[in-house]
């Protein structure tokens, strides 16, 4: 078992102790992404990436009823203020409006560092905030090398690029599985509104049809089941779930799947989908293109399932089992 | 839909989605001595504009292209999938161009241009940034719609459904507005030979960030490149059960 420097990055370099000298200039807004007043895991990990950083930590929690989600996430570890901007206007996530709040914010208060997990949510917002402020986005980071310097995967993970900022605000998402979640303290930090800022609506939400699931979220999952275009439909992947099940894992897909309508969209593990870095993935029909492998390369023990012998996911499987798979599954999880 | 629409749809010349690539030995850059390609999230997002104007043929489709002299093959590739008319923003070094410049360069050209719609591929395969149409939209103040999996345009609006964690999201957009593409959104066409010569004969006009009165100065220094750790794959089981036992005393992770 290796541990790479993506998925581990704080035991592969001293970055929790290089820059504590010059550290205390360092101020950072942490963005907390939420949903039915809960705190999403990715802020949790983007919370350890600022607290990398030393100085202060400011967490922003805006929508249209922040109060439950403000009070569970000034229990972490590291934040020494929270800002609360309670307005109907925040409810749906609109960048359009959280755009200029977060520009207020740190054009208020000073924040040297902005960050934010590297999800849907994150994604959309923060390139908008860095482009408003005009300074660059730093996306998706596995490490920080110091308070201008971070570590990012490019090319779908296939090279490591460390880059150096010559903005004074950094505006950050972070790679969820590149940092462990932070911890709860005996914390009591002080709320505060936050700035006003401009609210027009450009965009208006008219809804959302969410994938209901009593398996794990696939982000933070510690086992994840995978299935591909060898799993030849979509009612096959019962089988996947019948294995997910018994071993409490989420079940995700590759792109071919995906495409070929056999799961939702919101599975896809890629380039393009969602990266994961469970303890157990297990590959099943799967045949490893790069881009899937981007998703899931990190992850601790990775098993394939597969009939063909030559199929690329054999070259970064722990365990490799060349077998048909309608065979292997239904064996597997009689047996587990 | 009664008035026609002017749509501008930026495209990127990326090392093709195939390629294995390379960390060059001086771990500066990868090795781009290799077959090059449209980023796969332009071409869908050109194929959704020429549905577009399959609905509306008076739609006007503008594709730009900023970078080396060697994007033209990318806008005429673009020219050939049905887009009207491309510019291209020459720029002597790609690597020198980040997502905030480029967001500035399309500024320019939109103000330029005044088009209804921006259609943007979400990400490029190579920087893997995902931030350009977002800071487009916001250098521009218009709405986005990121990562779309279904457009729909009316006189005023764009409706798009949005690939979120967990599922679709729905949203409504005054234009002018800015949208980039999921893989989802479509399936894109490819360029029929006859096409392909006509596109050759399209206009195409070039523009330097000069012009456009941009500074492209690049925010981020790429201090190295490295090649990923590589993993010990490659084992094999037997059976099952093989799996099974390893699983549970070697690994130890069941």
């Amino acid at each position: 078992m290796q541990f790479n420097q993506f998925s581990q990055p704080h035991q592969t370099r001293p970055i929790f102790q290089r820059f504590y000298a010059s550290a205390s200039g360092n101020s950072s807004l942490l963005v907390v992404e939420h949903r039915n007043g809960a705190v999403d895991g990715s802020t949790l990990n983007a919370l350890t990436a600022a607290q990398a950083l030393g100085g202060d930590i400011t967490a922003i929690v805006a929508g249209g009823a922040p109060e439950t989600v403000a009070k569970e996430i000034a229990k972490y570890n590291g934040i020494t203020k929270v800002l609360v901007a309670k307005n109907d206007a925040y409810s749906h996530n609109l960048p359009e409006t959280l755009a200029p709040l977060l520009v207020e914010a740190q054009k208020k208060l000073g924040f040297s560092h902005v960050f934010a997990g590297h999800t849907a949510f994150g994604k959309n917002v923060l390139p908008r905030v860095a482009a408003l402020l005009d300074v660059a986005a730093i996306s998706d980071i596995t490490g920080i090398e110091g308070a201008d310097t971070f570590v990012r995967p490019i090319y779908a993970g296939n090279a490591i690029a460390t880059v150096k900022s010559s903005d004074s605000i950094k505006i950050i998402t972070v790679r969820g599985t590149a940092f462990p979640a932070a911890t709860t303290a005996q914390n009591d930090p002080a709320h505060e509104a936050a700035p006003e800022a401009d609210t027009a609506a450009l965009s208006e939400w008219i809804g959302e049809e969410l994938i209901k699931s009593d398996r794990p979220d696939l982000n933070s999952a510690k086992r994840v089941i995978s299935g591909g275009r060898g799993m030849k439909n979509g009612e096959n992947f019962q089988m996947l779930y019948d294995m997910a099940d018994k071993i409490g894992a989420a079940v995700g897909a590759s792109r071919a799947a995906v495409d070929a309508g056999y799961v939702d969209n919101s599975l896809q593990i890629g380039q393009t989908g969602k990266i994961v870095a469970p303890e157990l993935y297990i590959a099943v029909g799967i045949s490893g293109a790069i881009q899937h492998l981007a998703g899931m390369k990190d992850s601790k023990t990775i098993v394939a399932i597969n009939k063909d012998a030559e199929a690329p996911i054999f070259q970064v499987a722990d365990y490799g089992l060349v077998e048909d798979l309608f065979k292997a599954v239904p064996e597997l999880t009689q047996k587990l | 839909m009664s008035k026609s629409l002017r749509i501008i749809v930026p495209v990127k010349r990326v090392i093709d989605y195939a390629v294995k690539v390379r960390v060059n030995p001086a771990k500066t850059d990868v090795d781009r001595n290799v077959k090059h390609s449209m980023n796969p999230f332009d071409e869908i997002a050109v194929e959704e504009a020429v549905r577009i104007k399959e609905r509306l043929p008076s739609t006007e489709i503008i594709a730009v292209s900023c970078g080396s002299a060697k994007s033209q093959e990318t806008l005429r590739t673009a020219l050939a999938m049905g887009a009207d008319k491309a510019i291209h923003v020459e720029v002597a070094d790609d690597s020198k161009l980040q997502p905030l410049g480029v967001a500035k360069l399309l500024k320019a050209i939109a103000e330029e241009q005044k088009p209804d719609l921006i259609i943007l591929g979400k990400q490029a395969i190579d920087d893997d940034s995902n931030q350009t149409g977002q800071m487009l939209a916001g250098l521009l103040n218009w709405p986005q719609a990121t990562f779309a999996s279904k457009v729909e345009i009316t006189d005023t609006l764009a409706k798009v459904t949005r690939e979120v964690d967990g599922g679709l999201e729905t949203i409504s957009s005054k234009l002018p507005a800015i949208i980039t593409t999921d893989l989802r959104l479509n399936e894109p066409r490819y360029a029929s030979l006859p096409n392909i010569m006509k596109a050759k004969k399209k206009p195409l006009t070039k523009s330097t960030p000069e012009q456009l009165k941009v500074d492209i100065t690049p925010r981020l220094e790429t201090i190295k490149v490295e090649e990923p750790a590589k993993r010990q794959g490659g084992k094999k089981v037997e059976s099952v059960d093989d799996l099974i036992d390893k699983l549970k005393n070697e690994a130890k992770v069941l």
